[in-house]
């Protein structure tokens, strides 16, 4: 059986490498010291939503992203490792999305894309929010039913899916008929490396808003390229084109608001400072067991 | 409009967890602050008679028992749809749940249901006021749902102004459980679940299932050995385990470590992780980001050992000792094996 299968991937600032420039001294964040990675754990899910079209011959794999006009190479990075294509959601109007205006959103452009979806595969979190809401938001808005935690997909047959999931102390295997939303976690098989082969043929996809401006398709070098070759064109979806309702999305759609953020500056203790001498750690170990705080 | 907190008991067989009585004495607070009523919804099977002392002696006025079969163990619909249609009946205005894979995978769901808003683990909650400078709107009383973001490097209030319930996730030891009275008068509602659970809502199948009890006593712990990215190896590690041997203590790790594959992801402590208040911390190599910070800050005494003289953690550490944990934990057990006999 073949399978059209959305993956949710999200362009994030990779926060586990933060440097000390990571916040500007008004205390926001400065985004452009931080690299743009490929949110880690969506790579998991691409290696799920890989593995069954491997499986399952003639099955498509779209990925879906929310963000701006740099978010397209989280596209072109699932084309390289197998992914068929995909689409960038973006408008103005989805600025300040919380996770909830976030998922509506999505949800929107799922059913405008795919609207006999049998699988929709995205991370289980994203490393700049680690709020794992996105997932199962959508499933809700689309009505369908989700498993969280994926470790492995076992089965994918007859409308149904089995899937082996980690739970608090442990891990069980359940089943449900398609479709229906998985989010995976970062513990499942990681995604496949690019294919060089792929990486030649896609390296030119680009989005509109890509283009530099007041630039057109004509006007860039290989123009012609592009007009044989529909595939290099990626998808690019506003507001109007998903047909969201403007109330619901961005900041007017959030019902959360964030009413300050603090850039955190521990409160200095009055701290015994000491080297590793011998006598120091010895001292050390002898006023904590005098004082009975070991021992 | 009743206007209760309300507080979602995780169960496990007929065992409440822990992360949900942590809550209740949260929510009784809140309750308190309030001056509202603490209610308690609880869903399983075979739970009537066995969970209400697990549950009311932490000052929960009423507790709703959804019993039956298709409610354990836990999956996503059934349980979506206990909330959902309890809360349009209700309206409370505020709910609070376990920030561990049950309340992560509900939570989400629930409040995209109700379109509210929902803010996952939280390290503090609080009332206070809020002015919406923008609309011209004031509101006395909103729950304050504070966690740190962006990799813990900052700190995030969160409102929900014009939506309820104003939900939130919390992780297991972020709270502290405190019985209030064992013999607290709370009213005990058994629900028809098939008033709120349409037959159409049993989609999952749980075909298998392996739960173990944690294999480390991490929360409990009086003495933790941490060990960050500045161990520097699996074997780095082995060292840690010796120290933790010799002082009775359990062995803990940042995230920064168990992300480099030095340890077992159980062993996290953090914002993600585990949150833990030990008589004495022992922090090796670790920096202290927020994220780190935020589960381990109420430790007794902090010791740092650390080769980075700035690191942040030393500014909350009791004692600092500059130099490599490689030098430094085996002289610590070396002059505690000859001191302590």
């Amino acid at each position: 059986m073949s399978l059209k299968i959305v993956v949710l991937a999200k362009q994030v600032p990779d926060t586990r490498n933060v440097g000390p420039d990571a916040m500007t001294p008004e205390g926001t964040v400065n985004r452009s010291a931080l690299p743009a990675i490929f949110n880690p754990e969506d790579l998991n899910a691409l290696e799920q939503a890989l593995r069954l079209k491997d499986q399952n011959p003639g099955s498509t794999v779209i990925i879906i992203t929310m963000g701006p006009g740099r978010a397209a190479e989280v596209i072109r990075e699932a084309m390289y490792r197998g992914a068929d294509g995909g689409y960038l959601l973006t408008d103005r109007a989805f600025a300040g999305a919380d996770t909830l205006a976030t998922s509506y959103a999505l949800s929107t452009a799922i059913k405008h894309v795919m609207p006999d979806v049998d699988l929709i595969i995205g991370g289980r979190q994203a490393i700049d929010g680690d709020t794992a809401q996105v997932g199962p938001q959508v499933a809700e808005k689309l009505g369908l039913n989700q498993i969280t935690y994926t470790e492995e997909v076992l089965s994918c047959e007859g409308g149904k899916i089995v899937v082996k999931r980690h739970i608090d102390g442990g891990v069980e295997t359940v089943e449900s008929a398609l479709p229906c939303v998985l989010t995976v976690n970062g513990s499942a098989a990681p995604c496949r490396p690019r294919n060089v082969k792929r990486v030649m043929q896609f390296k030119r996809a680009l989005c509109e808003m890509e283009l530099p401006k007041d630039t057109t398709w004509a006007d860039l070098p290989y123009a012609d390229q592009y007009e044989k070759k529909p595939y290099l064109k990626l998808g690019q979806l506003t507001c109007a084109d998903v047909n969201a309702d403007l109330s619901q999305c961005g900041l007017a759609g959030s019902p959360t608001k964030v009413k300050n953020v603090e850039n955190i500056v521990f409160k200095a203790k009055e701290s015994k400072v000491m080297t590793a001498s011998d006598e120091d750690i010895n001292g050390l170990i002898q006023e904590l067991l005098a004082s009975h705080t070991i021992g | 409009m009743a206007n209760n907190v309300f507080v979602y008991c995780e169960i496990e067989g007929t065992q409440v967890a822990e992360v949900s009585q942590e809550l209740l004495t949260k929510g009784r607070k809140l309750a308190d602050t309030l001056g509202v009523k603490l209610e308690a919804v609880a869903a399983g099977h075979g739970i009537t008679g066995k969970v209400e002392e697990q549950i009311l002696p932490y000052g929960v006025d009423r507790l709703h028992i959804f019993d039956a079969e298709g409610l354990a163990p836990y999956t996503s619909k059934p349980h979506t749809a206990v909330l959902v249609n309890l809360f349009k009946q209700e309206e409370p205005q505020i709910c609070l749940m376990g920030a561990d894979v049950v309340g992560r995978d509900l939570g989400p769901r629930v409040s995209s249901a109700l379109h509210s808003g929902l803010t996952a683990d939280c390290t503090a909650l609080e009332i206070g006021p809020h002015d919406d400078k923008k609309l011209g709107k004031h509101y006395d009383q909103l729950l304050y749902q504070i966690r740190p973001a962006f990799g813990g490097n900052i700190v995030a209030t969160i409102v929900n102004p014009e939506n309820r319930p104003q939900m939130a996730t919390v992780r297991s030891g972020v709270m502290k459980a405190e019985i209030l009275d064992v013999n607290y008068p709370g009213e005990v509602i058994v629900q028809d679940v098939a008033k709120f659970v349409p037959e159409t809502e049993y989609v999952t199948k749980v075909l298998e299932r392996h739960v173990q009890a944690a294999k480390n006593n991490l929360k409990g712990a009086p003495i933790v050995v941490a060990g960050g990215y500045g161990v520097g190896s699996k074997e780095g590690f082995a060292q840690l385990y010796e120290l933790a041997k010799v002082l009775h203590a359990e062995v803990g790790a940042s995230r920064a470590a168990v992300d480099a594959g030095f340890c077992d992801h159980d062993l996290q402590i953090g914002q993600t992780g585990v949150t833990v208040r030990p008589k004495v911390y022992i922090a090796c190599g670790i920096s202290g980001a927020i994220q780190h910070v935020a589960g381990m800050k109420e430790s007794g005494i902090i010791i740092s050992i650390n080769s980075d003289e700035n690191a942040p953690i030393n500014q909350i550490a009791d004692y600092v000792i500059n130099g490599t944990v490689e030098e430094v934990v085996p002289k610590m057990i070396k002059y505690y094996k000859q001191n302590s006999k």
